[in-house]
């Protein structure tokens, strides 16, 4: 008998994810990683696809307050956490200081990158510079924005005049 | 995505796990044990990787723990190599663990899954190589408690259905002084080439190595020549790679010549800083 859309299976059913705060209920296969999740069924496009290996942190999100390779993940995993994508974070410190210090060029990288900053922000307000470089290197900027992301990061960790 | 599907279990005990592996094997089944499940999602996806059920052990309390008992320190396989580092509890594994992929990436990759894992480097074995850990061993015949000399032989010799649920090392390695180096292909994140990891114990040097065989490993062999004091250090490292292993990696990451340069300056570095 062929299997319907949306029928549960062993391989799949129906989870309650917390997504930016929310619950949201959405039908996976235990196979779909969260980031194919989040973009392909819940429609939150923001955490980009890149390597899908976890090798450029394009897709990076946080999950209790940590960063996460979303395409490292499976959306079956996340049950019972707190998932926060790039659309949850509204206005932040953060993405007002990629702004300000122009800490883009094409674009692709921001949210991942934004989703670590913030996370490294929550976890360490007062990160030295080995944490921090310690932490960024977990993302890829093709356009090499590094430089102005450096200052943005700073910019608002304590302890940083900015731009140093 | 991945390319094939499967079943998803959760178990939040050691009797459950071991019974539903046992039970989906005797179903015709093919169940992995999936702690951070990194090799599982990235080979999976590329077909290096099957599995039709997945026993997830990260809700497993034994294999989340994180403490001293005694004098020895107690870490569970299901740790995230990033909840190690932040504790810090054994400073020669977050030197050598903090090396292991990048940030991010090393709050999935868990301690039991890399000491597990296929690929060559599985870094975050050496320290309890150096430090004659025990290593606790669930299955389908009971736990186990053994020294992971004894079991780790080019990788942990598990029997069908067994997991590691915990590493067990004794409070006077966890102090002594240490090195550890990771040189990779290129840049601070780029590929690993080869890791040395040693542990002082009074006059003597122990020595771990990863990424120079397709498997990491101690040798007592190479122990010997480095621990005869009255030599010069030239003639120290001269014998140690006198007794090297055999199958010396030779690939796209650096060839066997470019390996064993690498390690000799490693050598030298371990031992200038070890004495
Ligand atoms: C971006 C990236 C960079 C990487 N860089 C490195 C690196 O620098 N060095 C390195 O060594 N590796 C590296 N890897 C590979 C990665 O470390 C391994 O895939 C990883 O160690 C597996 O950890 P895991 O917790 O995800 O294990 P899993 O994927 O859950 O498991 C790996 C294997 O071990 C088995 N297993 C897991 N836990 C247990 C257990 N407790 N008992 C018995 N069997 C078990 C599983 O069945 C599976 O076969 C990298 C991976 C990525 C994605
Ligand atoms: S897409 Fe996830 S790390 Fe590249
Ligand atoms: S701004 Fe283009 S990849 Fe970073």
């Amino acid at each position: 008998m062929r299997r319907r859309e949306g029928e549960e299976t062993v391989a799949s059913r129906t989870i309650t994810l917390n997504i930016n705060g929310e619950e949201r209920n959405v039908m996976v296969r235990n196979a779909d990683t969260l980031l194919y999740t989040l973009r392909g069924k819940l429609g939150l496009s923001g955490s980009k696809p890149g390597c899908l290996n976890g090798d450029c942190g394009a897709c990076t999100v946080n999950v209790d307050g940590w960063p996460m390779k979303s395409c490292l993940m499976l959306a079956v995993e996340a049950e019972g956490k707190k998932v926060m994508t790039i659309e949850g974070l509204r206005n932040a410190p953060i993405q007002q200081a990629f702004v300000k210090e122009f800490a883009f060029q094409c674009g692709y990288c921001t949210p991942g990158f934004i989703m670590n900053c913030h996370a490294l922000l929550e976890q360490h307000p007062n990160a030295d510079d080995k944490t921090i470089k310690e932490w960024l290197e977990s993302n890829i900027c093709r356009c090499t924005s590094y430089i102005e992301i450096e200052k943005a990061v700073k910019s608002v960790l304590r302890g940083h005049s900015g731009g140093s | 995505m991945l390319p094939f599907d499967f079943e998803y279990y959760r178990p939040e005990t050691l009797k459950e796990a071991v019974e539903r592996y046992q039970f989906l094997e005797h179903q015709g089944k093919q169940p992995t044990y999936f702690s951070g499940g990194t090799e599982l999602i990235t080979l999976g996806r590329i077909n290096l990787a099957y599995a039709d059920a997945v026993i997830d052990m990260k809700e497993i309390a034994e294999c989340n723990m994180k403490e001293f008992n005694g004098d020895h320190l107690v870490l569970g396989s299901a740790l995230s190599l990033t909840q190690i580092e932040e504790a810090n509890p054994f400073p020669l594994l977050t030197s050598v663990a903090s090396e292991v992929a990048d940030h991010t990436a090393r709050g999935k990759i868990t301690l039991g899954g890399n000491i597990c894992a296929q690929i060559f480097y599985r870094e975050a074995v050496l320290p309890f190589l150096l430090a004659d850990s025990q290593v606790i061993i669930v299955g389908p015949e009971g736990i186990r408690n053994v020294q992971i000399n004894e079991i780790f032989q080019e990788h942990l010799r598990l029997k069908k259905g067994e997991l590691l649920v915990q590493t067990v090392t004794d409070r006077r390695f966890i102090g002594a002084p240490f090195f550890a180096k990771k040189r990779r292909q290129q840049w601070d994140t780029g590929y690993p080439l080869i890791t040395v990891a040693a542990l002082k114990i009074g006059q003597e040097i122990r020595l771990a190595i990863s990424g120079l065989c397709p498997f990491p490993f101690r040798s007592e062999e190479m122990e010997v020549y480095i621990n005869r004091w009255g030599q010069s250090l030239e003639a120290r490292i001269d014998g140690a790679l006198s007794v090297l292993p055999k199958s010396i990696l030779d690939d796209v990451e650096g060839s066997a010549d470019y390996r064993i340069f690498v390690l000799r300056n490693l050598l030298m570095d371990a031992l200038q800083a070890l004495g």
